[in-house]
């Protein structure tokens, strides 16, 4: 028997697929975000009103990835941007050749954001780069301040942390000195924004730091 | 529960280099961070599950865990991170980056002599 080294990463095929989309993202200007969070955090009511703020003429592009229904697709459509959903039939995460796939109809050249609605679920996204430049994971009042720290691996993983739904901080025994503080300890860097969709407090600093991110794409890469 | 579609990708992995190594393949080992997102016991009992149905069976999965080490920007102490503390334990700098944990690699695989 030979030992053999085996240098290459377990989703080593995931991985090839995604650097090709980020260059193709590089090449056509585009900044693309990839939001991930628990089922009921609020990632398509943020999209909705993220959308709804945009000039029409914005090139904006959303996928959404679901295991079944094109319940969200239907809700994002209203804006007048194209949506598309991609329904996994099961899988508990959007991987880089669904991405692929769901992108080829569009041309890509025509597209300046694109934001990806990852499947509702803390744990698996973060395994799967989708060629994003930016990672945002949010977290909303009625979960717990130590998600952070049950899930380190989709928190390290983050650009952003939107802590959203702060409109019912006043019923809710959340802490959030203790969730900024718990986010802080899986990664010092990490930035997070406090949003409401319903009552829209936040939301301007939350459209800054995507159109700071937009302004600078690419230039981490 | 993602386990089923990485021990997928690996078998799949494997199955290439034992056909271009035109060798059979005995063990495969792979290392496992903390941070990865990936839990061990999950991951070997998906792994068994699919490989019965393959023809590499039987191949065993070696798994080394890698724990959550960061080492400090200021004064390059690497240390390992213990509930969480990812602050320096020398310095006391809040300025620490990860070193280790992130892996989810292969590492080697065993093969028959040829």
């Amino acid at each position: 028997m030979t030992r053999v080294p085996l240098e290459r990463k377990v989703l080593n095929e995931n991985d090839r697929l995604a650097a090709e989309l980020r260059q193709g993202f590089l090449r056509h200007g585009t900044l693309c975000v990839n939001l991930i969070s628990s089922p009921g955090s609020g990632k398509t009511m943020l999209l909705e009103r993220t959308l709804a703020g945009f000039d029409p003429q914005r090139r904006v592009a959303v996928l959404t990835g679901d295991i079944q229904t094109d319940n969200d697709a239907q809700r994002l459509a209203r804006y007048g941007f194209p949506v598309r959903q991609i329904t996994t039939g099961g899988a508990c995460h959007l991987d880089a050749r669904m991405v692929e796939k769901a992108l080829a109809e569009w041309r890509p050249e025509a597209i300046d954001l694109l934001f990806i609605e990852n499947v509702g679920n803390l744990v698996c996204p973060s395994s799967y780069d989708l060629g994003e430049e930016a990672r945002v994971v949010l977290l909303s009042v009625t979960e717990g301040e130590d998600k952070p720290l049950k899930y380190p691996a989709t928190f390290y993983r983050a650009d952003l942390v939107v802590l959203n739904k702060v409109d019912l901080l006043p019923y809710v025994p959340f802490r959030m000195d203790l969730a900024r503080e718990n986010a802080r300890r899986v990664q010092p860097d990490i930035e997070i924004v406090e949003v409401s969709c319903t009552t829209g407090a936040g939301l301007d600093t939350w459209r800054q730091w995507i159109e700071a991110r937009y302004a600078a794409r690419g230039a981490g890469c | 529960m993602h386990e089923m579609s990485i021990a997928a990708s690996m078998l799949e992995a494997v199955q290439t280099e034992a056909t271009r190594r035109g060798t059979h393949v005995l063990a495969v080992g792979v290392k496992v961070g903390e941070l990865s997102g990936v839990d061990s016991e999950s991951l070997r009992f998906c792994f068994d599950a699919l490989v019965q149905d393959t023809d590499l069976a039987p191949l065993a999965l070696e798994i080394q865990f890698l724990g959550w080490r960061n080492r400090c920007r200021q004064c390059e102490q690497d240390f390992a991170v213990e509930n969480y503390r990812t602050e320096c334990p020398r310095c006391g700098s809040v300025e620490t980056e990860l070193t280790s944990g992130n892996e989810l690699e292969f590492a080697y695989m065993e093969i028959e002599e040829t």
